[in-house]
C-alpha cells in the first residue's frame, strides 16, 4: 500500500456559538471564540490516499485528478467564506476543527476514484489539527 | 462513531530543556562511542516540539473532542512547567536513571498525560529537532 497526500490552503472565518446555551455558558466554554463577529483561520488541509500504484501509470491517483476534486469541493465551499453561514454542510453544527474535518471528509471520500481516502488532517494553525480516519483502517486504532 | 468515521485531535506544544545522554551502566569509552557529543559532560539543549493526539466523540454541544483550556491546563501542569527551562537528567526524577532521550522523553510524556480525562491519549510524538522526530502510542501501532 502506498501513501499520497495532497497539501491545499485556504482562509476561512468562523465563530463558536451553541443557541442552547445561556450566553455567559457560551463564553466560559468558547472563550474569545464566542466574539459574534467571528475570526479567521488559514487553514491548512493534507489529504491522504492509500492505493497500490496502477502498473501502466505507476500512479495511486493522479494528483492533477485530486487537485481538481479539493478545488471543487472544498475550496469553492470554504476559500474565503464565513464557515457558519455560508457552507451548508456546517449548518447547526459548532465548526470546530474536528466538525469541519469530518465535513470535508463526507465530501471527499465518495468522489475519490482511485485509491480510498485514508486520512483528512485539517490544520486550524500550526499547532492545532483534527484528523479524521474511517474506523478500522488508521491511525493507532 | 455512528457514521463509522473516527476523529482525533492533535496540539503542539514546545519547551526548551538540556540534557546529557550518559548511561552509568557504560563504561566511559562506552558513552563516548555510543553518544558523541551528546556526552559531554555539561549537557546540551534543545527546543523540544510536542505533539499530542486524541481521540473521543465530539460533543454535540461543543463540537469538540476536549476543550483545549483544559487539555493545555493538563498539559502544562504535568509536563511544560516541570520539563521546560530544566536540566531533564537532574530536575525530573526518571531521567536519574533512565537516559534522557527522545525515545523515552516520549515514554515518559505519554505516561503523564495517559489519564487525561476528557478524551484518550492516542500518541505522543516529540520533534527533538528540525531533522528529528520519535512517537510512541503505547501499546498500539503508530
Amino acid at each position: 500500500m502506498v501513501y499520497l497526500t495532497r497539501k491545499i490552503e485556504f482562509a476561512a472565518s468562523h465563530l463558536y456559538h451553541n443557541p442552547a446555551l445561556s450566553a455567559e455558558e457560551n463564553r466560559r466554554i468558547f472563550g474569545k471564540c464566542n466574539n459574534p463577529h467571528g475570526h479567521g483561520h488559514n487553514y491548512t488541509l493534507e489529504v491522504t490516499i492509500a492505493g497500490e500504484p496502477d502498473p501502466v501509470t505507476g500512479m495511486v491517483l493522479d494528483l492533477k485528478e485530486l487537485k481538481d476534486i479539493l478545488e471543487r469541493e472544498v475550496m469553492h465551499r470554504m476559500d474565503h467564506r464565513f464557515l457558519n453561514y455560508e457552507v451548508a454542510e456546517l449548518k447547526g453544527q459548532i465548526p470546530t476543527c474536528e466538525n469541519v474535518a469530518r465535513v470535508i471528509w463526507n465530501l471527499l471520500e465518495p468522489k475519490i476514484p482511485q485509491g480510498r481516502l485514508h486520512r483528512v488532517r485539517l490544520y486550524e494553525s500550526a499547532d492545532l489539527f483534527a484528523d479524521c480516519y474511517r474506523q478500522g483502517t488508521g491511525g493507532a486504532d | 462513531m455512528a457514521d463509522g468515521l473516527r476523529i482525533e485531535l492533535g496540539r503542539r506544544y514546545r519547551f526548551s530543556a538540556s540534557h546529557r545522554l550518559h548511561s552509568t551502566r557504560l563504561s566511559e569509552e562506552e558513552n563516548r562511542r555510543i553518544y558523541g557529543k551528546c556526552a559531554n559532560p555539561y549537557g546540551h539543549g534543545h527546543n523540544y516540539t510536542v505533539e499530542v493526539r486524541l481521540s473521543g466523540l465530539p460533543d454535540p454541544a461543543t463540537g469538540m473532542i476536549a476543550n483545549l483550556a483544559d487539555l493545555d491546563a493538563f498539559v502544562n501542569e504535568r509536563v511544560i512547567e516541570a520539563f521546560d527551562h530544566r536540566s531533564l537528567q537532574d530536575e525530573v526524577p526518571v531521567f536519574r536513571e533512565v537516559v534522557p532521550t527522545t525515545e523515552n522523553l516520549c515514554k515518559e510524556i505519554f505516561e503523564r498525560l495517559k489519564s487525561f480525562p476528557k478524551a484518550r491519549l492516542e500518541a505522543v510524538r516529540i520533534e527533538e529537532t528540525s531533522n528529528n522526530s520519535f512517537e510512541f502510542a503505547g501499546d498500539q501501532e503508530v
